[in-house]
């Protein structure tokens, strides 16, 4: 197992650099000159001319690129070039904000979506199911902007419950909460509930049923962990989409994170930043995939025997 | 009710309800089962085995299957009328059951030994301690032929021949009054068929444990069984002592058919000879007899009449040609 996550970290070095490349060239193509634009339309061409050599931008691209990774690997990922702040301290603080925001969408994703999922199939066709599909076809249908925005009306402004703004409080996350878990939530349980379906007409549940085992024993103990499978994985995939989805999110509740930290670094083309802001994001979506699929391993034992089989024929 | 009879079934009958049609998959079944006995139960896919099985179990799909009459009484209950955390107590310790397919009867995720370990959890009045019920567990495994360190193994490391030793481990574990066979055999090949099947007979002996063979491979019942029921649409149409059954001279046109569909080897034949047409689809069962669009005999009075049950010396035959006794 030890040498599999290895070889999974190890996997993570080309992506992160993929990423990089990628964003670097990005902000590359993107119009406008950096130095334009922190020194505004008046700026004479020689202090435009001094900013660029001080940037590096009079280098060519290559030289740049490779500069900035050598720096990263260091630990220093430059200063922000509207704020001459550290980036990475910059950084830190919208942090906890993002990640609060994420994981507990996350949560409430994963608290409400499985168990639903799981009573939608085992009551299938009952009214509780038909209102559990009619409600997620209706909130995964539902753009996040749109229903952070009604949520607002609703509950902060019309009836006062929540604060609309600021990430000053738990409370003030409860709405975002619900706003970003809404879609991937409604996939979620739409997921189980046909993991569900499947794996309860199998064999081996007729079987402990023919054991004697009471319904909620061959639901809770039988039936759920195999059924487990595509729902971790589509939690994993969500959490990708979770983070993404800050940055809308975070822009109408108005959040001091990460997401709005990034957008307002891309209109300014600030290139440090946004580049920082993305291997962050990379990092972290790598960092649960790995999660994911080492918790497969210890959902199916089918796949730990396969590596282990694997590991014995390359020997 | 005769105290050697461990099982009595009365004119069963049950439906499968779906939007789309009504199947009625028993109709009528009357059959009893002595203590220590095995009944085979014949028949082609569709004509009703399984689902007598799961109604015995009480274990037809809920919402879609209904048992619309009859009663079967099991070691004095009716087992009908008992409600749902009742059966509970039943399952697995007084009536357990075999499933046909091995390789998908264990759950793939739980090691088999603790697989073997729940049926004894779930039905624990002697309150066997951990120790105990691990012990016991290593002694149905010796008892199969499986060496007792691969318990916590997965199914999935094991064949099929061995995974059908576990499920009968699990069926056995309780030692229950009476096992139900659904085909056990049939994905198995030939000579672990054979092993699996002395075993089974070898156990069952031992546990004093009644047994209900369902399959369509005569060869076991001949070889397994002490009475055999033919079933048909649902219906039994022949049942008596595998004697009766197999050396007799009188039988149901049906039976005739499955024995005549067996190739043989003392007999000389181009072709084999199979029953003429399909089984009798469930949805849509014929009048009369169920079988009169493929019988041979068949006469107006099969086309509009259903026959009875006509019994001599307890060689039960559903079928006009035996009214009164002898094959008019």
């Amino acid at each position: 197992m030890g040498r599999y996550i290895a070889k999974r970290l190890l996997l993570m070095i080309p992506v992160i650099l993929g990423v990089s490349l990628l964003v670097f060239t990005m902000m590359e193509l993107s119009p406008g000159d950096p130095a334009q634009i922190i020194l505004g339309i008046r700026a004479t061409p020689e202090s435009l001319a001094a900013l660029r050599t001080e940037l590096g931008l009079d280098q060519p691209f290559w030289v740049r690129y490779f500069n900035y990774i050598w720096n990263a690997l260091h630990g220093d990922f430059g200063e922000s070039w509207r704020s001459g702040l550290p980036v990475l301290q910059e950084i830190m603080v919208r942090f906890p904000s993002t990640i609060k925001l994420a994981l507990g969408s996350m949560a409430l994703m994963v608290l409400v979506g499985v168990p639903v999922g799981i009573l939608s199939a085992v009551k299938q066709y009952s009214l509780l199911d038909n209102v559990t599909l009619t409600g997620a076809l209706i909130f995964s249908s539902m753009p996040s902007f749109w229903l952070g925005t009604l949520l607002i009306l609703a509950f902060a402004l019309g009836l006062n419950w929540f604060p609309a703004t600021g990430g000053d409080t738990i409370r003030s996350y409860i709405l975002p909460w619900i706003t970003l878990a809404a879609s991937s939530l409604a996939t979620l349980v739409r997921m189980t509930r046909s993991s569900m379906l499947e794996v309860i007409r199998a064999d081996y549940i007729k079987m402990a049923r023919a054991k004697g085992a009471s319904e909620q024993r061959v639901i809770l103990r039988h039936a759920l962990r195999n059924a487990l499978m595509p729902i971790v994985t589509i939690i994993g995939m969500d959490f990708g989409k979770l983070l993404g989805g800050t940055m809308i999110i975070e822009q109408v509740f108005t959040l001091p994170g990460l997401g709005s930290l990034a957008i307002t670094s891309v209109r300014q083309l600030d290139v440090p930043m946004v580049l920082a802001e993305v291997l962050f994001i990379a990092l972290l979506a790598g960092f649960i995939n790995l999660f994911v699929d080492i918790l497969y391993v210890y959902i199916d034992p089918r796949l730990k025997s396969q590596y282990v089989m694997l590991r014995k024929v390359r020997r | 009710m005769d105290e050697k009879q461990i099982l009595e079934i009365e004119n069963l009958s049950v439906e499968y309800r779906t939007d789309e049609m009504l199947v009625r998959a028993v109709n009528g079944v009357n059959l009893r089962l002595k203590r220590g006995e095995t009944l085979g139960l014949v028949g082609e896919t569709g004509a009703g085995k399984t689902t007598l099985a799961l109604t015995l179990m009480r274990l037809l799909p809920r919402g879609i299957g209904f048992v619309t009459g009859g009663s079967v009484k099991f070691d004095g209950a009716n087992l009908l009328s008992l409600r749902e955390g009742d059966m509970l107590a039943y399952r697995g310790k007084l009536l357990s059951m075999i499933f046909q397919d091995p390789m998908t009867s264990l759950n793939p995720v739980i090691p088999v030994g603790k697989q073997v370990a729940e049926v004894l959890e779930l039905h624990n009045e002697a309150h066997r301690t951990k120790e105990q019920i691990e012990e016991r567990v290593d002694e149905m495994f010796r008892l199969v032929g499986i060496p007792p360190e691969r318990k916590g193994e997965f199914p999935h490391q094991f064949s099929g021949g061995m995974k059908q030793r576990v499920v009968i481990a699990i069926a056995l574990a309780c030692e229950p009054r009476l096992l139900i066979a659904d085909e056990p055999t049939t994905a198995l090949d030939v000579t672990i068929q054979a092993q699996v099947l002395a075993m089974m007979t070898e156990l069952k002996e031992k546990l004093d444990t009644s047994m209900i063979m369902i399959t369509h491979d005569l060869g076991i019942v001949a070889e397994t069984c002490d009475q055999v029921a033919v079933m048909y649409a649902g219906e039994i149409v022949e049942n008596g002592s595998v004697e009766a059954i197999f050396e007799g001279e009188r039988h149901h046109p049906y039976t005739e058919g499955l024995f005549g569909s067996i190739p043989r080897l003392d007999i000389e034949t181009e072709r084999l000879r199979p029953i003429a047409g399909a089984i009798a689809d469930p949805s849509d069962l014929p009048s009369g007899c169920r079988f009169h669009p493929r019988c041979p005999h068949c006469t107006q009075r099969c086309k509009a009449e259903a026959p009875a049950e006509h019994v001599v010396n307890g060689h039960m035959i559903r079928c006009h040609l035996y009214e009164g006794g002898a094959k008019a």
